[in-house]
């Protein structure tokens, strides 16, 4: 039995969703505080979270390809993101964004400006009311946000297979396992990882459900 | 001190204000959407006017044409809001900790003494949603002013308050004014509020400022008809120059002798409701009309009479008790004193 899918998978979700937490959270903070030109900027940013998978994952090629903008700023370094793990961990940041910058800004909505206006005129910097004020206070979305990028990010399939492929041992995540298995004609393996993945998923919502009634009653 | 002459436009509303203070309290009053919030957070910079300028204590904080736009953070102005703006997150004692820029040891000391001023060592550790309203605004005070700010900003202070609060809270903001010595700027809807705890007050309307002055001046003899209305004056009506001392006041459909000279540009006449008195009968007929009673109101030491001259535009008088006995339920004699006759713009 191969459990390689199983580290692989968490591995890039892991990694992915520390990328996407800190974009996120910036790229939420960056809208929240425009004043014009909002609508665009949002729909650029959420666009991600409705594009069909394989037109993320064929936009990540185009980009990151040999021939690509990135690809080809990297390729005198000899790092190539196609058919690599960092390609599923770029494909799974760029699909898992859009849900952490969605889920922060509303956070960061919640607040009332009058506490980030009180900030100000008592001497905070934009780092410290940052850091101090608005996190904390959207801690609750932050968290639900995080959570939801995880579990996207670990169930991630299209853009992944487009830009990292299906190489056993490399790039195959769990949920491309699945589809590998099924192709083949392995059930047993199939049901395995089905199992892990869906159980993972619920643990994973239980959680965030936890923490967002935790948070009312608190804080 | 205080210097502002600030304009700022918006689609469907024009704020331009300007008035002055030195060392004391004005009060800005107005109804809710007249631009008195709005003004206090141009004061603190949290909102950008178009055109104008801004001083605080001889430093210029906004100056549109030199280009000076000093951020909030520095312009070091005790903001005290409407829902106090205490960070939710904190406890009281870390909302006032977090504010001051010093090295631990000291802030623990500077922390300590002023939630022992504003008694809130009990709750030190509480979060602001789990103290009382008058609580979490004397965390807000004690937090603005543990920085010692150069001017203050209250904005409704009391709106949020219990009425039995209310009155108690101003008594303590009464007393921290008496210790300030800067400029206090004063927003209310409130004329009795404002009465009590302003010097100086500016009256506002449709985001501007209409008049300004000594508050005593200000509620004897308004000059226009939001100073008249925001003081409480419940009696105006549309009104015509006659003569020097004679009024028509269209609404009433009668023609009233003044104390003071008409001006020519007068657009309303109005008169307070205590200041309407009952006719003695002696003689005199200047000024008395005979007026249809409609309603009659109780009140604890008073009582409010709803009446008309001829037609359908009413008045209010309010009487005390121990004359109201004379009065039968269909009529009376109204005298309206000719030198409490406020002519308005």
């Amino acid at each position: 039995m191969d459990f390689r899918p199983f580290t692989i998978s968490v591995q890039v979700a892991f990694l992915a969703t520390c990328v996407t937490f800190l974009l996120g959270l910036a790229a939420a903070n960056f809208v929240y505080k425009m004043k014009r030109g909002k609508g665009v900027i949002d729909t650029i940013f959420t666009l991600p979270m409705i594009l069909p998978p394989t037109v993320a994952g064929f936009f990540l090629l185009l980009t990151f390809g040999r021939n690509g903008f990135i690809g080809r700023l990297l390729e005198p370094f000899g790092v190539s993101v196609v058919f690599s793990l960092s390609g599923a961990v770029i494909a799974s940041i760029f699909v898992s964004f859009p849900l952490m910058y969605r889920t922060a800004r509303g956070a960061f909505e919640q607040i009332d400006p009058n506490i980030i206006h009180a900030a100000e005129t008592l001497g905070f910097s934009k780092f410290k009311i940052f850091w101090l004020i608005k996190v904390p206070m959207a801690k609750a979305g932050i968290l639900a946000g995080t959570v939801l990028a995880f579990a996207r990010a670990l169930g991630e399939f299209g853009a992944t297979i487009m830009l990292a492929g299906n190489i056993p041992g490399r790039t195959q995540t769990m949920s491309i396992a699945v589809f590998s298995a099924v192709s083949a004609g392995n059930r047993d393996v199939a049901y395995m990882w089905v199992a892990i993945l869906s159980m993972m998923s619920f643990v994973m919502i239980m959680l965030m459900n936890r923490w967002g009634a935790g948070d009312k009653k608190s804080g | 001190m205080l210097y502002i002459d600030i304009e700022k436009s918006f689609p469907d509303f024009k704020l331009a204000a300007q008035f002055e203070g030195e060392n004391e309290v004005v009060a800005l009053l107005g109804a809710s959407g007249c631009g008195k919030s709005l003004t206090l957070k141009c004061i603190a910079g949290i909102e950008q006017p178009d055109r104008g300028r801004i001083v605080i204590n001889n430093e210029v904080v906004f100056d549109s044409e030199k280009r000076v736009n000093i951020p909030p953070q520095k312009r070091n102005v005790g903001y005290l809001f409407q829902n106090y703006a205490l960070f939710p997150t904190m406890t009281v004692w870390n909302n006032i900790a977090c504010v001051i820029k010093k090295p631990k040891n000291q802030r623990r000391e500077i922390v300590d003494e002023i939630l022992q001023k504003f008694q809130l060592e009990d709750v030190k550790n509480l979060r602001p949603r789990q103290i009382s309203g008058g609580q979490q605004q004397r965390a807000a005070l004690a937090r603005i002013l543990v920085l010692e700010p150069k001017i203050l900003l209250l904005d409704e202070p009391f709106s949020a308050l219990d009425t039995h609060l209310k009155w108690h809270m101003e008594q303590e903001i009464a007393s921290v004014l008496a210790e300030f010595h800067g400029t206090t700027v004063f927003v209310s809807h409130n004329r009795d509020e404002v009465y009590r705890l302003s010097n100086q007050i500016a009256i506002m309307s449709n985001g501007k400022i209409e008049s300004t002055g000594a508050k005593q001046a200000v509620f004897d003899s308004p000059k226009t008809l939001a100073a008249a209305l925001m003081t409480g004056c419940k009696n105006i009506s549309k009104a015509e120059k006659i003569d020097d001392f004679h009024v028509k006041a269209i609404d009433w459909g009668v023609a009233l002798k003044t104390g003071h000279r008409v001006p020519d540009n007068v657009k309303y006449v109005g008169v307070r409701a205590h200041h309407l008195k009952l006719a003695s009968g002696a003689g005199d007929d200047v000024n008395v009309f005979s007026c249809r009673i409609h309603k009659i109101i109780d009140e604890p030491f008073e009582r409010i009479f709803i009446v008309s001259f001829n037609g359908q535009n009413t008045l209010q008088l309010e009487l005390p008790k121990d004359i109201c006995g004379e009065i039968d339920s269909h009529e009376l004699a109204l005298f309206v004193p000719p030198d409490k006759i406020m002519c308005l713009e």
